[in-house]
């Protein structure tokens, strides 16, 4: 495989890892400290398997105080530090680096409070995305957005990332719904960032830290906006004999003035591998599946639900098919949500996540598909139709280096089409380090200077998550003088 | 040649020139859109004003994708009719300030980026930083930036879009700014509760907006702010029969609140428009404006804190979450203790109104904790490192 660089640990600090291990060990006790190889192990890598990193060293604070005192003493130590929710970023950002202490956030898991009259919940950042809704649910409140791994995932990787999921078309996405959080920079200050009023003064500072990949910071608590359910949800097939007609469906409901709770796309392939894994009753002779799902009282979802009907006629959709019940509804959306899963039952595969104008939706569909023969390769295609947030998922053998090449150079091809149509290289799984070189080709020279020195207010020395995010060549220099980024 | 005076790029590349001649000769600008909105912030010291007046114009709007861009100079009211033309709208409500301020002109979409103009749909769609999905901006070394883009799903680098949102021109020259749209809602129905106190009002709203019946603005207007008797104003937005639905429904859900009539739609869009540009508090002008953003159950509280200390007319949008208040322009026109009961109420306080005089001596934003004030004046040194635009608006030094 093609190596993605990371940058040449640092041999002084290497050489100094067991005094810094001392250190730490006075800092925390025994069981929040992972120190042995084979417990280590568990942290070298993310869901973005294909790379991998030994750490020096785990810490897994369980409070601010922890947090704060492990990042003061890294920060004193010239040492970097890798945040860490649930570990199943796509694009490894929570990837370590062997000069680096990762900071884990799985011990603060705690719901500190729930508030349905101001509509927010406060809590730790190691609390699954999930765990939130569930703890809502039997009152009628959920948490909007949701990742496909929503059941594994932390809330803290949810902000550092700015998740997305299928229903941020009517909810947003994190950035929208969160209202303050803590934040621990580098050098161990503990800073309050907005709260539970709807505005917060001042900069935009929790817009900054939503989608920072745990580069400005490490959040230690968050407030959250809770939402009261819709009195009832249906998701409704749809399915066209071609993408393009899909696509245009997509154009023309929203081009109606009907914005569905969410609309997701599968292509042929993905229907396969979907139907086989959840049988979710998903139609197999179609060639594009749309899921459009709709919210309200029953006599509302029948009155939308007969708009779209009527659209999706007019762009000759084949089958329509209504969820009849919670058990139909639940199977239809777990054949989605657990696409890249039931694609790694049958290869392995990387996940794109390129955003682009919905209107160009058949075309790119058409482009991804020359751009994987042209590799010789196949592609399945999940996305989120309604916002164009694509998932290509292209298949390949992971023991075939050649094949492998092959993926990722496919994959690259396809970002830079995104990005050419007027769309951007990542809309929800983040940069890491897998679109990290790719950036040049979404911004310039300008543009990632100003993101660094932005960056650069936070942490001036560079040691948080320091090889993700901006390409290592061409980075600005850190406050020490030393050139940052130096790649191995 | 020395810039003084005013100066009225007509493109981007213009606009970043004159900044670069600007921080050649060490001089502070003062950015301007339409001058509607020039009373907000602290008087800033500034030796040359640049307005976005002739940057105008729309740059991109596709109805099918829900996305407008536009210059930074195009007026507010051009945005909204293009939009209106395809059955669209933003979907923040951006409030009017030429009502308060007593300015003419014609407010700008930059302007309403800037400072992150929401009005009442913010507890429904939320801010104009949550529609905003991309900008151009020229920073302080004359550069021109861009952050974000066309489509709404978008986490490619450190979301500069967002920081720009309520930075009031000190983060740079917007030169372009791109946002998401909404559907105009087919039918918007205002319903009414009439003579309930503060507390309850509160709670009738947060019963509202805890239903699932998708209220998209939640407003109280106590007796004798802008009518006789107290009001409680609801709304809800849909397909007609949606609506009648949702009115019955949240009819008996707030029974015990008293009855819930429904208001003429001519007069429910007229009460939206007045609170959302805190038209009932425009008068007398020589009082001065606060914003309060508290959470929302801890408003009543904080008025009857403020009210028991001194005489001021107050009413609440977003649920409770925001508080609008008049008082006089003695002293500090009350800010210490104004401050003081936001904060209990896990809020704080903008001067939006006063005289000069005063917002040069009362903190106009929120006194910041130290610690957020040093990484605000690191992040204005990272993009404004001479400090250019807009000086000491915001805060003293930043």
């Amino acid at each position: 495989m093609s190596a993605i660089a990371f940058p040449i640990p640092d041999a002084g600090i290497l050489a100094r890892r067991d005094l810094i291990i001392e250190g730490l060990a006075r800092l925390l006790p025994p069981e929040c400290l992972v120190t042995s190889e084979d417990e280590r192990r568990a942290f070298e890598t993310d869901a973005f398997t294909a790379y991998r990193r030994m750490p020096m060293a785990v810490c897994l604070p369980r409070n601010t105080a922890e947090v704060s005192a492990v990042l003061s003493f890294c920060h004193d130590h010239g040492v970097p530090v890798i945040p860490r929710g649930a570990g199943t970023s796509l694009c490894g950002g929570a990837i370590p680096q062997e000069d680096a202490v990762v900071i884990g956030v799985s011990k603060m898991n705690r719901i500190l409070e729930i508030d349905y009259p101001n509509r927010l919940a406060r809590v730790e950042p190691g609390v699954t995305n999930l765990a939130i809704t569930n703890a809502v649910t039997a009152d009628g409140f959920f948490y909007a957005p949701d990742p496909s791994s929503q059941l594994a995932c932390t809330i803290g990787g949810n902000i550092g990332m700015n998740s997305g999921g299928a229903h941020c078309l009517k909810y947003g996405v994190t950035t929208n719904n969160i209202l303050g959080v803590t934040l621990v920079l580098m050098d161990g200050t503990v800073v309050e960032i907005g709260g539970e009023a709807m505005d917060a003064p001042g900069y935009d500072l929790l817009g900054l830290v939503c989608g920072s990949e745990g580069q400005l910071g490490i959040m230690t608590e968050a407030t959250v906006r809770i939402l009261r359910a819709a009195e009832g949800a249906r998701p409704v097939l749809f399915g066209f004999e071609t993408s393009k007609q899909a696509g245009e469906a997509v154009a023309a409901i929203i081009g109606a003035g009907i914005v569905p709770v969410a609309m997701e796309f599968m292509d042929k392939p993905a229907i396969d591998i979907c139907e086989a894994f959840a049988h979710a009753g998903y139609p197999m002779d179609v060639d594009a599946l749309l899921i459009i799902e709709v919210e309200g009282s029953d006599a509302e979802m029948d009155a939308m639900l007969g708009r779209i009907v009527e659209i999706a006629k007019m762009h000759g959709v084949k089958t329509v098919k209504e969820s009849k019940s919670a058990i139909e509804t639940a199977a239809i959306w777990k054949g989605r949500k657990s696409a890249f899963g039931a694609t790694g039952r049958i290869a392995d595969y990387i996940c794109m996540d390129g955003t682009i104008p919905t209107g160009q939706l058949p075309f790119v569909l058409k482009r991804i598909d020359e751009i994987v023969k042209g590799y010789g390769l196949r592609v399945a295609n999940v996305f989120h139709a309604g916002d164009g947030n694509l998932h290509p998922l292209i298949l390949y053998n992971c023991n075939d280096p050649v094949e492998a090449q092959k993926a990722e150079d496919a994959g690259n091809d396809i970002l830079k089409l995104c990005v050419e149509v007027g769309g951007c290289l990542t809309g929800e799984h983040g940069v890491g380090i897998e679109k990290r070189d790719l950036m040049t080709h979404q911004f310039n020279e300008v543009d990632l200077h100003q993101q660094m020195k932005i960056r650069a207010a936070f942490d001036p020395g560079w040691l948080m998550n320091p090889a993700k995010v901006f390409p290592l060549e061409g980075r600005l220099p850190v406050e020490d003088g030393a050139l940052n980024g130096k790649a191995a | 040649m020395t810039l003084t005076g005013m100066h009225q790029p007509t493109d981007e590349t213009a606009a970043a020139e004159l900044v670069r001649q600007a921080k050649a000769e060490g001089i502070p600008i003062r950015v301007a859109g339409g001058g509607t909105r020039g009373g907000v912030g602290r008087p800033a010291q500034a030796g040359v004003t640049v307005s976005t007046a002739k940057l105008r114009g729309i740059t991109l709007y596709e109805p099918s994708e829900m996305v407008i861009g536009a210059w930074a100079g195009t007026p507010l009211a051009e945005i909204e009719a293009t939009l209106d033309a395809k059955g669209q709208m933003l979907a923040f409500e951006p409030a009017d300030f030429r009502l308060l301020y007593g300015t003419n002109g014609s407010p700008t979409i930059g302007a309403v980026a800037a400072g992150n103009i929401a009005g009442p749909r913010r507890i429904w769609a939320g801010g104009c930083r949550d529609s905003l999905i991309g900008v151009r901006f020229v920073n302080g070394s004359g550069e021109l930036v861009k952050s974000g883009g066309r489509v709404m799903k978008n986490v490619t680098g450190l979301d500069l879009v967002k920081l720009q949102a309520g930075a009031w021109g000190t983060l740079g020259l917007l030169t372009e700014v791109i946002f998401k749209v909404v559907p105009k809602p087919d039918t918007v129905a205002t319903l009414v509760l009439a003579g309930l106190d503060d507390p309850r009002a509160i709670r009738a709203m947060a019963d509202a907006i805890t239903s699932p019946f998708e209220i998209t603005g939640a407003a109280h207007l106590p007796d004798g702010v802008g009518g006789e008797g107290a009001r409680t104003y609801l709304r809800i937005e849909g397909f007609p029969d949606s609506i009648a639905y949702r009115t019955d429904a949240l009819g008996k859900l707030l029974a015990q609140y008293g009855a819930l009539s429904r208001l003429g739609d001519a007069v429910g869009a007229s009460v939206w428009s007045a609170i959302r540009d805190a038209a009932p508090l425009a008068e007398p002008r020589d009082q001065v404006i606060w914003r309060l953003s508290v959470k929302p159950s801890e408003a009543p509280a904080a008025i009857a804190a403020i009210t028991a200390c001194r005489a001021a007319r107050a009413f609440y949008d977003w649920g409770g979450g925001l508080i609008w208040l008049a008082t006089a322009a003695d002293g500090d026109a009350g800010a210490s203790m104004i401050r003081k009961a936001a904060k209990a109420a896990r809020g704080y306080a903008t001067l939006l109104r006063a005289p000069d005089t005063l917002r040069a001596v009362v903190p106009v934003f929120e006194p910041e904790a130290p610690a957020v004030a040093a990484l605000t004046k690191r992040i204005k040194a990272s993009v404004d490192p001479a400090g250019l635009f807009n000086p000491g608006l915001m805060h003293a030094g930043v």
